[in-house]
């Protein structure tokens, strides 16, 4: 039976108190929403804080709120099947509640969280793996080992950007809200991920994720697509997230990110290029599918094919931008 | 590292309490089966991978292998055990024996407790709402087919329709 380390639980009141438990405990702490990603994680030995703590008697992360100037601020508490079926968010933000929907299985949404889904750790074959499993190759960089074993002579490690909602709340320049010891700050939530498997965070550990503000509604378009082998269950592969702003019809500004193709988010910055000024016609959402094979870095450490996923990636960011139309 | 200590804590279960001593890092699963010897709640992955460990959770499916014991203290718990009413079993039970919806039957505990929860909270689902309601639990021995017409069956009985399982489903066409 796998079972879960022994570790200290606490249940803070207030996240001021969170974050000074964290700070106290510094690496040997970790924040738990719904424990769907730290658990299994726990369970396998891959991340093995002494104190957990837990945010479900912090009062203000459990709701979903409109604010007078029309942004949309959700509690990083608020479970994935609140937000999927939340009418404000179906009318105006269809393209982030379809991400939301896409995340793994009914069951595992109904105890997920929109802040864990923001922070889910990053994902590797070589690591996602039983501790007995990681122990036969003297384990990976990532977790216990030295060398990483998808591209073993890189200095750095290639675990994959997993979640279904950083792309498009990366592409929709979402905000976040972190409340750390020296109060509260907010940031685009692009700025929260950095292009390391390991350090896939720019966060301070201490640092306590409250808030996902998502932009106020306009005129502008946000779509999600997402590659994996089974409709059910599976992380992304490939996780295809735009967001297009218009004025009469021409595009102004575009963000397309591409999910589950590197350590984090990455820009498709040509694609972009070549729709802003255009109008979004058949022959031009080709072009700029067909710009997004280059910065899909794809590697041998997820489900299927690692050459055919490159390949798909230019059919997935047209569809996905067809998704705006 | 001192050793950490029980906790002594009543759980709400099935309507009943329990009072129960406990690691604190224990999880709802291993709290389930191992401290009040209710079994019948399965463990299968117990990384959230498989849907065996479902109970639910003030009326909502949930997986036990993935949350803490100790959250789930003031909680109303309701696993497999719970669903018959004395000797008589529910609608959704006697719908799976009906039709036979199980092989092994090691999934079917996660799964009567995840479409009991369908079927409270939407008394016609189509066939495609049950399969959504399902992706989460895994049935390894055979496909999904006669547990989905079971679902279908339990809930036209719940209605109150004379529902037969068809012979095809039965003794296959």
């Amino acid at each position: 039976m796998l079972r879960l380390p022994t570790f200290t639980y606490h249940r803070p009141k207030t996240a001021a108190e969170a974050v000074a438990i964290a700070s106290e405990h510094g690496k040997q702490a970790m924040y738990v929403a719904g424990g769907t990603d730290l658990y299994p994680n726990m369970k396998r030995r891959h991340q093995t804080p002494t104190q957990v703590i837990s945010l479900q008697d912090v009062p203000g992360l459990h709701a979903v709120e409109v604010l007078p100037d029309g942004r949309t601020a959700i509690g990083a508490m608020v479970t994935l099947t609140e937000l999927e079926k939340h009418p404000h968010l179906l009318q105006h933000y269809p393209g982030f509640a379809h991400a939301v929907r896409e995340i793994s299985t009914p069951l595992l949404r109904n105890m997920g969280t929109i802040g864990g889904n923001l922070l889910l750790d990053t994902r590797c074959s070589y690591y996602d793996q039983g501790h007995e499993w990681r122990e036969s190759i003297d384990f990976c960089m990532k977790k216990d080992g030295a060398i990483c074993w998808v591209a073993p002579g890189s200095p750095r490690c290639w675990a994959v950007q997993s979640s279904d909602t950083v792309p498009v709340v990366c592409a929709m320049e979402a905000d976040v809200e972190l409340v750390g010891n020296a109060g509260t700050r907010t940031q685009k939530a692009g700025d929260l991920y950095r292009d390391d498997g390991i350090q896939y965070l720019t966060k301070k550990p201490e640092e306590l994720l409250t808030r996902l503000v998502l932009p106020a509604p306009g005129t502008w378009k946000a779509s999600y697509l997402k590659l994996r082998r089974r409709d059910t269950f599976d992380f992304p592969i490939l996780g295809v997230g735009v967001c297009l702003w218009f004025e009469g019809g021409i595009i102004t500004k575009a963000n397309i990110r591409l999910g589950g193709a590197g350590s984090y988010a990455i820009p498709a910055s040509d694609s972009e290029k070549l729709l802003v000024g255009q109008k979004l016609t058949d022959e031009l959402i080709a072009a700029a599918g067909a710009a997004a094979m280059k910065p899909a870095r794809t590697m041998d450490n997820t489900d299927q094919d690692v050459y055919w996923r490159k390949k798909v990636a230019p059919v997935f960011v047209a569809r996905a931008l067809e998704a705006c139309k | 590292m001192t050793e950490p200590k029980k906790v002594l804590a009543t759980f709400q279960v099935n309507g009943e309490p329990h009072e129960v001593a406990f690691l604190p890092h224990k999880t709802l699963l291993e709290v389930l089966r191992e401290e009040m010897n209710l079994t019948g709640t399965k463990h299968g992955c117990e990384l959230g991978e498989c849907g065996a460990c479902t109970v639910q959770i003030d009326g909502k499916p949930i997986l036990s292998c993935l949350m803490l014991a100790v959250d789930a203290v003031g909680k109303d718990v309701r696993t497999v055990e719970g669903l018959a009413n004395g000797a008589e079993l529910s609608q959704l039970q006697h719908a799976f024996a009906d039709l036979g919806a199980a092989q092994c039957g090691y999934c079917t505990p996660g799964i009567l407790m995840t479409a009991d929860a369908l079927l409270a909270e939407n008394a016609s689902p189509t066939r495609d709402e049950i399969k959504q309601c399902l992706a989460g639990n895994l049935c390894r021995c055979t496909g999904s087919l006669t547990i989905f017409e079971a679902v279908e069956l339990a809930a036209a009985r719940c209605r109150g329709e004379k529902a037969e399982p068809s012979k095809e489903s039965i003794y296959g066409s």
